[in-house]
């Protein structure tokens, strides 16, 4: 296959970016999206050039590190993919590819492709974890969980904090992200002293970091690799409003 | 031979004796305490944050220490302990089937083919079952019942259902769990977070581990940090073969600078090849998917029978398939452990067998399955692995037998330890699968988890307190003459690196030394490989210091300096490992040594020769290294020769 | 948002029902007009309950327009830097175009106002005469006026599926079961209102109502 790339390049922060056109000969179907990068980039260096920045690790779908913006879609055509999962055959011969950085305020530009998704690590610093210094647990089956709650806990806890629902928002909302959590940890009995405090630590966390609120559109689970329902934010509102009815109400007992 | 010299055995000084089931207990008593106002003004710097590094610097913290946390990922919650799938082992005995501390403690000594401590192997089965606890109380969302209690199931290795899981992602669900105490922690600033930062070298003060360089890898800003001691979580080093499930940013640069500096590096030899992953497809492959072992129990691994055969599989009718595992191994068939599995699929491949575009790969077909048991059952079982299989290769397993091949998947060598995980060098500790750890030769599966929580949440935060409240520390900071000359050493590396300006790409150069390591340390070794192995490593380590190319400079962020640095350390690393296979002259475990096997080609250990901890001490690049004994003693589980037949 | 939308959503309910009273003729009609101006009486005198009425529609406009705006700002802030190759809508429709939406629904209200309420901009334009404004308005010839009309229905129609569905989630609707009839409910009131409100117009059109 032969591909036209026109990619996001962008030297640091302080830099303007611009996309600029590369052309890409004899890429195999069989490579995955990332690997096609890297072909790339092999030539970028032997010719003297930069190479194209951008974030991966794992490259088996679960790190969440990786996160590009393809044809305007997080994460490319494929659904329930992440970038380094997406394979090349998805393509066609001659195509033009726009590979773009998420977008957002809350995930600045690092360089090119990469971005710094640190304001989702405050969220979850903000509240997003149960108390249990180590040593301090009871025995583990001191505390039955229904499994139906505990299978959509599992469901929420699948989020790989990749970012790909901001960058599919129209509202730059990382609400998703935070939803999966909050429903994960609320779900679970041992979450339930932290439940209210939790989801306004993380609310508030969240629009402080410069999130867009969240409209409902639902771009976010169209392009969540892992298929994070929209009703977790259902969940967030319920427990935000019920907090927001408490707060200040710190009577032992209520 | 002049690779290596002997040197004096090492003890493990710190291993208590007596009764196997207290051992733990006695040193936890008899190890000094840090009083609580004293932590705050101690500092402990934790490098990565995968299950060891991520609980360990969350527990430390929670103490009271000051806490620094450095990992090269963006976020903590990307270590690459997240990928792991199968499952946890813990002797909960939750199933009422038999398991017990003990035959946790046996099982592993025994997977281990007998390479490992007793001691501390009998530590990890104690702790197993807190971990469990601790998980669940941090709201891990394990699988269950529908009674609401903890589901377990099996896994290889052991006739008992100890492992704790959740779906196809416990590594994940784990590491999220420790993720989330640690960013606890973060918030409440007790712990210091410094993401996207590498470690790059030791900094030490009066023979004890005081500090680390890093670079930021954002602004290439290099700075010296130092510490009442030092703890390496920085896992393992499978990239060495370029190839391999680690995750691609995957180095032993930190543990290799330690080793530099005076740590032993322990069995760097016993690698493990996993059975079952998606093989190459072509040449720009970058990594290797790993699928659950589990898929063996249900489907048929063959290969044709004829050399050369490139008709599709479903062309080829039954008496020309060879299924090779239930032919050689007619009592546990495709059930056979890792190793074995591993190295007939080699041996087909070799023989000129194999199948697929690169005739690398083995047929592991569940066409019986399906016809026995119905699509629909298959899909329950396994319906996320199909799909995963069908998205990187674009092949429908119900359709068409899955091609697999092994890959490297897991190190059991690392730096050695004593029974408080502390290093040769005082103050610094190495935890997870950075350290030799508990795994002797082969790990167990669901083993790894388990191992790196239980040293991160309760073994280290009890035996660093010993070292800290022993020996009181001088203030030192970055400007001692130590720390300078580290941080120079750093640079000057750097600028080596970037001044090169060759013609070959850092990546051309991994690729190399992953095949070299792939042919000949790989799953079979012998001694003429090994030997070559070791000149062509020499001869392609010159080349990269002549002709790499690492284009822009160090300011900022530069993913292609990042990786020089890491294969740089790797040509150094294995070289060691060959001459690690090379003087082991046994085969046991996931070191197997062609001339050293049964008539009917099983690993033949040496017993009377090696049962001892290969630890090697470091005296230049290119030069002999000095290997240290550590004599292994069984008084609890006696070695046996392993069969499967 | 959810609250002051739902306000609205009751608001135009009670609308349609009034409307469809056109079918019982011009009598009927113009009473039930009329009775509007005095419900409340004589606990309240005269046009107050109107007057109350009218103010808590303001309230919401305005608040359901403060809460649009502070949301369309912030989403704006929140993506300094767009992208370069603009994406196709994956979540819904409706949602994408609520926005646009909203300010035509506002356009349409204004000039709505000053054709049946002041009677500014009605061929007719007598306040007493209800039923004779409307038919006047949508007679055949002035075609563009049910065009327009017909436009902001279904603008409105677009706003209330994704609104009405989004309202919900956002007061805590939160299982699957719920957000599939969430969607149901938002569907059919979007779809019911559309055809009530088209009816009257076109009824007029056909020489139905006359």
């Amino acid at each position: 296959m032969n591909l036209t790339l026109r990619i996001w390049r962008q030297k640091g922060p302080e830099d303007k970016g611009r996309m600029v056109t590369y052309q890409v000969d004899d890429v195999s179907p069989d490579m995955s999206f990332l690997e096609m990068l890297d072909v790339l980039n092999e030539r970028l260096i032997l010719a003297g050039d930069e190479p194209v920045a951008f974030d991966h690790d794992c490259r088996e779908g679960i790190c969440g590190a990786c996160g590009m913006v393809i044809n305007g879609n997080a994460h490319g055509p494929q659904k329930m993919t992440t970038a380094c999962q997406l394979h090349m055959r998805h393509f066609a011969d001659g195509e033009t590819i726009d590979i773009e950085p998420w977008r957002a305020r809350a995930f600045p530009v690092v360089k090119d492709l990469v971005v710094n998704r640190g304001s989702l690590d405050k969220i979850i610093a903000a509240g997003g974890y149960i108390t249990a210094p180590t040593g301090s647990a009871p025995e583990a089956h001191s505390t039955p969980v229904a499994k139906a709650n505990a299978d959509a806990a599992f469901e929420s806890a699948a989020c790989i904090g990749c970012g790909a629902c901001v960058a599919a928002c129209p509202n730059g909302s990382g609400m998703l992200f935070t939803a999966a959590k909050v429903t994960q940890l609320s779900l679970l009995p041992q979450g339930q002293p932290e439940r209210f405090t939790r989801v306004i630590g993380m609310v508030d966390a969240h629009d402080e970091a410069g999130f867009g609120g969240c409209t409902n559109a639902g771009e976010c689970t169209a392009v969540c690799p892992k298929g994070i329902p929209l009703n977790t934010i259902g969940r967030l509102n319920r427990d935000y409003l019920k907090a927001t009815a408490k707060r200040g109400d710190n009577t032992p007992g209520s | 031979m002049d690779l290596y010299t002997e040197g004096d055995p090492i003890a493990d000084a710190k291993a208590p004796d007596g009764p196997i089931e207290t051992r733990w207990d006695r040193r936890r008593f008899e190890a000094k305490l840090v009083n609580p106002a004293n932590r705050r003004k101690m500092t402990v710097i934790v490098v990565g944050t995968g299950l060891a590094g991520g609980s360990a610097a969350a527990t430390l913290a929670e103490q009271g220490y000051r806490v620094r946390s450095y990992c090269y990922q963006d976020s903590p919650r990307r270590a690459h302990s997240i990928a792991a799938q199968g499952g946890i082992n813990a002797a909960k005995n939750y199933r009422n089937d038999g398991d017990s501390v003990h035959r946790l403690f046996y099982d592993t000594v025994k997977g281990g083919d007998f390479r490992s401590r007793e001691s501390n192997v009998h530590r990890l089965a104690e702790v197993s079952v807190n971990i469990i606890d601790q998980c669940v109380a941090q709201g891990v969302p394990f699988a269950r019942e529908y009674g609401g209690l903890l589901d377990t199931r099996s896994f290889g290795g052991a006739q008992v259902q100890r492992t704790f899981y959740a779906r196809g992602q416990t590594g994940q669900q784990l590491l999220l769990g420790a993720y989330q105490a640690l960013e606890r922690q973060i918030g409440l600033g007790n712990v210091e977070m410094n993401s996207r930062h590498e470690m790059l070298e030791l900094v030490i003060v009066d023979g004890k581990a005081r500090g680390i360089v890093v670079r930021d890898l954002v602004t290439g800003e290099i700075s010296t940090e130092m510490a009442d001691a030092v703890v390496l979580a920085s896992g393992g080093y499978g990239n060495v073969f370029y190839l391999s499930t680690n995750a691609k940013g995957c180095n032993v640069t930190a543990t290799w600078r330690a080793h530099r500096k005076g740590a032993y590096f322990a069995n760097p030899c016993y690698t493990q090849i996993h059975p079952t992953c998606i093989p190459v497809s072509g040449d720009h492959q970058s990594k290797l998917t790993l699928m659950s072992e589990s898929l063996r129990n249900d489907g048929r691994v063959w290969v044709p029978k004829a050399k050369g055969d490139d008709r599709a599989p479903r062309d080829i009718p039954e008496d020309e398939r060879d299924y090779y595992l239930e032919r050689i191994y007619p009592s546990f068939g495709n059930l056979v452990p890792r190793d074995i599995a591993s190295r007939a699929a080699k041996n087909v491949c070799d023989e000129g067998r194999g199948v697929g575009p690169t005739n690398l790969g083995v047929y592991l077909d569940f066409a019986d399955a399906i016809n026995r048991l119905g699509r629909k059952a298959i899909e329950a079982k396994y319906g996320n692995l199909f799909e995963m299989y069908e998205r990187i290769t674009g092949e429908d397993p119900y359709e068409v037998p899955m091609r697999i091949y092994p890959a490297v998947h897991y190190t059991m060598g690392g730096l050695w330890v004593d029974y408080d995980l502390q290093s040769t060098i005082p103050g610094l500790f190495v935890i997870g699968e950075a350290n030799f750890s508990d795994h002797g030769a082969n790990r167990l599966g669901a083993s790894a988890l388990m191992q790196g929580l239980a040293d991160g949440y309760f073994v280290l935060p009890s035996t660093i307190a010993n070292y800290l409240a022993a020996s009181p520390l001088d203030a030192v900071d970055a400007s001692h003459p130590e720390a300078l000359a580290a941080r120079a050493d750093v640079e000057d590396r750097i600028t080596r690196l970037l001044a090169v300006n060759g013609d070959r790409t850092v990546d051309s150069f991994h690729r190399e030394l992953g095949q070299i390591m792939w042919e000949h340390c790989g799953m079979e070794r012998s001694e003429a490989g090994l030997r070559k192995a070791i000149d062509e490593i020499r001869a392609l380590r010159e080349q990269f210091w002549q002709r790499v190319r690492v284009p822009g400079d160090g300011e900022g962020l530069n993913q292609s300096l990042e990786k020089a640095g890491r294969v740089a350390d790797f040509f150094e690393l294995a070289e060691l490992m060959c001459i690690d296979a090379l003087h082991r002259e046994e085969s046991c475990g996931g070191h197997f040594r062609a001339e050293h096997q049964t008539p009917d080609g099983e690993a033949q250990r040496d017993d009377d020769r090696f049962a001892y901890v290969a630890a090697w001490e470091y005296t230049g690049t290119g030069e002999p290294a000095v290997l240290h004994k550590e004599d292994l003693k069984f008084e609890y589980v006696h070695p046996t020769q392993r069969s499967y037949k | 948002m959810a609250v002051t939308g739902i306000i609205l959503v009751l608001f135009l309910i009670a609308h349609m029902l009034g409307n469809l009273k056109i079918f019982t003729g011009a009598t009927s009609f113009d009473h039930y007009a009329h009775w509007l101006r005095e419900i409340g009486a004589p606990l309240l005198p005269g046009v107050w309950f109107l007057w109350i009425l009218r103010t808590a529609l303001v309230v919401s406009v305005v608040g359901h327009i403060w809460a649009a705006t502070t949301l369309a700002l912030r989403a704006r802030a929140a993506r300094p830097v767009r992208y370069a190759h603009r994406k196709p809508v994956q979540g819904s429709y409706a949602a994408r175009t609520m926005r646009w939406g909203g300010v035509i629904i506002l356009l349409f209200v204004i000039y709505h106002l000053l054709d049946l309420t002041t009677g500014t901009l009605n061929p007719v334009g007598d306040p007493s005469r209800p039923y004779a404004n409307v038919v006047a308005d949508f007679a055949p010839k002035r075609w563009y006026v049910t065009l327009f009309y017909t436009l902001s229905v279904v603008a409105v129609g677009f706003h209330l599926r994704h609104g009405v569905f989004s309202a919900l989630r956002s007061l805590g609707q939160q299982t699957p079961r719920g957000e599939r009839r969430a969607r149901v409910v938002a569907l059919v009131l979007a779809v019911g209102l559309c055809v009530g409100y088209l009816v009257v117009p076109f009824a007029v059109l056909t020489g139905l109502v006359s």
